[in-house]
């Protein structure tokens, strides 16, 4: 069901975009919604997420409701950054965003993993980049201070075969993003199966916490029906016959149903209602945040700096428009 | 002391003073220092004593603020300014990172988001430029991405601009560029009072703060003050002190050029040709405008100084922000800058002098601007 309402996020979202609504960049991650829901099934709510911008569905699993997300898309009022990060910066008490700089966010995963450590929670950070970033030196050093400092980082490549319109292989000497951890063991997993990808977090989570203590990689390996970002129509690099092949051979959300089918958990009937529901959810939340307000112009001037601690003022775009924070 | 040196402080030939601050800034500073306006005070503490006793009192006060950089534990620190905080705090709270300057500032940025204080040594600002997007597309920016949603009270410090014959990859100042950032906060220290009470206030700030130090100002003593010496000092970011009131011409500066401005003002004085004010910014961002436009108004006259190359600089931002105020109408002369000189940093001694400011630059502009008259 989460994967089904992802799917539909998403899928809402690139029509937003179209009509115009959605400014900007919009990042989706269709055909990839087996990585999200995998891993927040195997997730406490103390243990942390961190990613790049193809951040959607991880926001609404770690948040659980989709209005602040969508509405933040559209830049209104009540999303979830009060309108003001967009869609790749989105943050809940236990996921830190939707980053916006290819690999930044590794080192800071590394950083919020060293924190827990360091306050002694019995937690871990999960911080996923893509195949895109895996080549960026700021990742190595991450690896380096996690696993010199023993840190309970669990790194998550999602490979999904290209990097904005640059494939894998046209990208890097090795592939194999796994084994690039080097002294951190790497795992591969088949990111299109949901079961497969919640056995390896919680393997990595127990490995990261109890039995190693330190940091480990696991590659995901997936793929994305949709370009890049919306702007991308993700045909220039890669043959529509290669995406129709995998939607049609290696839909994560078609995997999953023909084992519930086979395992006789649900019947086709009951499957179709919750696919209907999630779509419905989905679609009546659109609309209610189509319908509602943009940001105060206030919220303009607002977390600059922490409320309280603002500097005396700040300027506009000319000097009548300074704003000032104390009288 | 030696004779010779006896003889150079008090025998006030320009040649003489050059040549000794040329010969040793370091010296010049401390010699400088004691005759400086400070906070009257019994007890005399280096910039690096304040800087590690700062540092002490807020890791002792509260458990999340931690230190990690290079060399900063078994080292004691590259400078000597985290010296004995391993031993006292241990290896959990004062960390040795690799050279991995992007990598452990992304790190360091992450524990904050995560409810961490860390207070992030660079070796040198310089270095810094190995992790200016943690420090400005993380740190500065996230609070107001996230809608308030994500905090960042991290500390980042580290010495800035001239050394001594440290050549141009290590003598950069960053001020101009950190400053133009909102979302961080940025300090520039020049005695030992200002580095105490501003590095407690920046580890205390719930926003991301920058400390801009001076590598050749560690060394320096100054008297502290009963209050400076108090576990509680903090001074305010964002307010700029007047170190020397004046009349006639009013000198802004900040970090090493302070005490410059000030042996500037005090030759002036001495040789009977104007009373200067002086002002000791402080603070980078916010910028003390109040302070400098009421000083403008007393004495109509307006000279910066400051370490770092003159575009897009410090003296720069204060121009446009006088000729944006009511100050405007208070200048008898334009506002001139004193500033680092527009090269990269030479290594050769007689060529670095001509790179950075000194007492007799500021002087002598001082004198043309006083000569001055609108419209003229």
């Amino acid at each position: 069901m989460a994967m089904v309402t992802i799917r539909r996020i998403e899928t809402a979202a690139d029509t937003l975009y179209k009509s115009q609504l959605i400014r900007g960049f919009c990042h989706l991650s269709t055909g990839q919604e087996a990585v999200g829901v995998g891993l927040e099934t195997a997730l406490t709510q103390e243990d942390k997420v961190i990613t790049a911008y193809r951040s959607h569905g991880f926001t609404y699993l770690r948040k659980g409701s989709i209005l602040p997300i969508v509405a933040e898309l559209l830049g209104r009022k009540i999303g979830i950054s009060g309108g003001k990060g967009g869609s790749m910066h989105m943050f809940t008490p236990n996921f830190f965003g939707g980053n916006g700089i290819v690999g930044a966010q590794v080192p800071l995963g590394a950083g919020i993993a060293f924190a827990q450590k360091y306050l002694g929670m019995k937690a871990a950070t999960f911080v996923f980049y893509g195949d895109g970033a895996a080549n960026q030196g700021q990742v190595f050093e991450a690896f380096n201070m996690a696993k010199l400092w023993e840190l309970p980082a669990v790194f998550v490549c999602e490979n999904n075969q290209y990097g904005m319109g640059t494939s894998a292989a046209r990208s890097s000497a090795n592939t194999d993003y796994y084994k690039r951890g080097d002294y951190i063991p790497g795992i591969k997993v088949n990111g299109m199966d949901v079961l497969a990808v919640h056995q390896a977090i919680a393997y990595a989570r127990e490995w990261a916490l109890t039995e190693h203590k330190g940091p480990l990689l696991l590659e995901m390996e997936t793929y994305r029906y949709r370009g890049h970002s919306v702007s991308d129509p993700g045909v220039s690099y890669r043959s529509r016959e290669e995406i129709q092949k995998v939607r049609s051979e290696n839909d994560p959300i078609t995997h999953l149903r023909e084992r519930l089918l086979e395992a006789q958990i649900l019947s086709e009937a009951e499957l179709k209602d919750m696919e209907k529901a999630a779509k419905a959810e989905v679609d009546k939340t659109v609309k209610e945040a189509e319908e509602s307000e943009q940001p105060d112009m206030k919220t303009f001037w607002t977390d600059v700096y922490v409320k309280g601690t603002e500097v005396p003022f700040l300027r506009g775009r000319e000097p009548q428009e300074t704003h000032f924070y104390r009288k | 002391m030696s004779p010779m040196l006896k003889k150079a402080i008090t025998v006030s030939i320009p040649s003489v003073r050059q040549a000794l601050a040329r010969s040793n800034p370091v010296l010049a500073n401390a010699l400088l220092a004691k005759r400086t306006y400070n906070s009257k005070g019994g007890v005399e503490m280096t910039v690096r004593d304040a800087l590690n006793s700062a540092l002490e009192e807020e890791m002792t006060a509260d458990e999340k603020v931690y230190l990690l950089g290079e060399e900063v534990g078994q080292y004691n620190g590259a400078y000597k300014v985290s010296k004995g905080l391993l031993d006292k705090f241990g290896p959990k709270r004062v960390i040795d990172t690799p050279i991995t300057e992007s990598g452990f500032c992304g790190l360091a940025v992450g524990s904050a988001f995560a409810g961490l204080k860390p207070v992030c040594e660079f070796m040198t600002w310089n270095f810094a430029m190995q992790a200016i997007d943690q420090i400005v597309n993380s740190a500065a920016k996230t609070h107001y991405m996230s809608g308030g949603n994500v905090n960042c009270p991290i500390t980042f410090r580290g010495p800035n601009g001239a050394a001594a014959g440290v050549a141009a990859q290590h003598s950069q100042c960053f001020a101009a560029w950190y400053g133009s950032v909102p979302g961080l906060k940025v300090v520039s220290p020049w005695n030992s009072e200002d580095a105490k009470g501003l590095l407690k206030a920046a580890i205390r700030d719930p926003n991301p703060v920058v400390v801009l130090e001076n590598e050749l100002m560690y060394g320096i003593s100054f008297p502290m003050s009963e209050a400076a010496l108090s576990k509680d000092f903090v001074i305010e970011i964002g307010k700029a002190k007047i170190e020397k009131e004046g009349t006639d011409v009013t000198i802004v500066a900040h970090s090493r050029s302070v005490g410059f401005a000030l042996e500037a003002a005090m030759l002036l004085e001495k040789e009977g040709i104007c009373s200067a004010e002086v002002i000791n910014l402080r603070s980078i961002r916010p910028l003390d405008t109040e302070t400098i436009i009421k000083s403008v108004k007393k004495t109509n006259r307006l000279v910066t100084v400051e370490g770092g190359w003159p575009q897009y600089g410090v003296g720069s931002e204060i121009c446009a922000q006088i000729m944006e105020s009511e100050a405007f109408d208070h200048l008898d002369a334009p506002v001139v800058r004193v500033t680092g000189a527009d090269v990269p940093t030479p290594y050769a001694q007689n060529l670095e002098a001509f790179a950075f400011p000194d007492t007799d630059v500021i002087a002598r502009v001082v004198k043309r601007t006083l000569n001055k008259k609108i419209g003229a």
